[in-house]
């Protein structure tokens, strides 16, 4: 026999996904390469094309792999890259535990 | 007149609310550590949520001394050397504002080292935090007091014979009551640092060691700034607490960084008050 609370209903369970975006501003970027350097998780990397002033800007090229540390917006020397956290909400139907 | 900090919008980097973005892009080389620096002082202020209409930023001259001219706060670009005795007329003149002095090296030990010395001894309440590359980076890459023993600059074009101050001691010594050094490669050390003393009364000093990849680095063949970052990675060790006359420099060993001291002594402009009132009570 199941107890009273084995036998709890099955509810719906809320589960929160973080995601992380990489945005850089091309435009005041300086090509220094500390952030595609020393970012942990080898999320950046140093982009194939040049912006306005002749500077290579990083580009996200792993974002799945950013666990949003933050390192690559506070070593910047040029306000030039920031990472935004996306929680998205997916609802899931579990069973019992 | 404080420019109130607008709100960021979305897709827009958070330091921004503190920073004058219509000053941006700034005037700093490539790869020069004084952004970071500043990058790493917004950041304190934005997660302490920091009343910006009482912050002064105060700098004297050279590529550091352009800092005060970035933040979204009322400032002074003063004259040459003379950052702090400006910081203490800001504090005792009105003791609810809080001076924050951002320079260089020359300019803070240099030229103004009689001023650092005597606000650190008084124990005058402002964060002093002081931007080291060695060299006089503004004027062209001259010596100055903390160019290391036998490094190449333009006035010392064979060698420095010199012997340079160790920042974080010569403030021990004079009596700050917060004293920490970092490099930029540590930014994210020294913005927990920045917050720290931001929060304490009396004299704070945090001395940063930073690339100058356009002159000093380059005359002493260190290679690009990233190039000076991976060097700080490999030779910085951390030492909290460890007594500020053994932390030292070394390019070719290593560089001790930390919180070297934190401690608590009665603020000048609160004695000043008290002082006053006694007097006024006779
Ligand atoms: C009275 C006076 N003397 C000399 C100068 C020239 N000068 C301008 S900046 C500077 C040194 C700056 O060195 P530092 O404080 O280390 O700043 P950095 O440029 O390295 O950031 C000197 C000597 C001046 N502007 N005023
Ligand atoms: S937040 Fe961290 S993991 Fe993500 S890109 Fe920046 S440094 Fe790399
Ligand atoms: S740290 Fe900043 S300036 Fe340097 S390459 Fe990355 S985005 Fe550009
Ligand atoms: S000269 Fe040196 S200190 Fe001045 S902005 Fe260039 S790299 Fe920085
Ligand atoms: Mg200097």
């Amino acid at each position: 026999m199941l107890t009273r609370q084995e036998r709890s209903p099955i509810v719906p369970e809320e589960e929160t996904t973080t995601k992380y975006e990489i945005v850089v501003n091309e435009d005041w970027c300086k090509g220094c390469g500390f952030c595609y350097t020393f970012c942990p998780r080898e999320v950046l990397e140093k982009s194939t094309t040049f912006n306005s002033k002749g500077y290579y800007p990083p580009e996200a090229t792993n974002i799945d792999r950013c666990v949003g540390c933050g390192l690559c917006e506070a070593i910047c020397p040029d306000f030039a890259i920031h990472v935004e956290e996306k929680k998205t909400k997916t609802t899931t139907k579990r069973g019992r535990k | 007149m404080t420019t109130t900090p607008k709100t960021i919008t979305e897709g827009e980097h958070p330091i921004l609310d503190y920073i004058r973005r219509d000053r941006l892009p700034h005037i700093f080389c490539s790869a020069c550590g004084i952004g970071t620096v500043l990058n790493a002082f917004a950041n304190a202020l934005r997660s302490l949520n920091y009343d910006i209409d009482r912050l002064v930023v105060i700098s004297g001259i050279g590529c550091t001394g352009r800092a005060s001219g970035y933040f979204a706060a009322d400032g002074y670009h003063t004259t040459h050397g003379r950052a702090i005795a400006f910081a203490s007329g800001v504090k005792v003149a009105n003791p609810d504002l809080n001076p924050v002095v951002i320079s260089g090296d020359g300019d803070l030990f240099a030229i103004g080292g009689n001023h650092f010395i005597h606000a650190a001894r008084r124990n005058v309440d402002m964060l002093v935090l002081c931007i080291n590359n060695f060299n006089y980076g503004m004027t062209g890459g001259q010596m100055g007091p903390t160019t290391p023993d036998s490094a190449i600059t333009v006035t010392s074009p064979d060698g420095n014979i010199e012997h340079p101050f160790n920042l974080v001691s010569v403030a021990a010594a004079s009596g700050a009551v917060f004293v920490a050094r970092w490099t930029a490669l540590h930014a994210r050390r020294l913005t927990k640092s920045i917050e720290k003393a931001l929060q304490k009364k009396g004299f704070k000093f945090i001395e940063v060691i930073s690339p100058c990849p356009t002159l000093y680095d380059r005359y002493n063949r260190h290679g690009s700034g990233l190039d000076v970052m991976k060097k700080y990675r490999e030779l910085s060790v951390i030492r909290n607490f460890t007594d500020p006359m053994k932390a030292e420099i070394d390019y070719r060993t290593r560089i001790v960084c930390g919180e070297f001291v934190d401690t608590e002594k009665p603020e000048f402009t609160d004695l000043l008050a008290k002082q006053a009132e006694t007097l006024q009570q006779r």
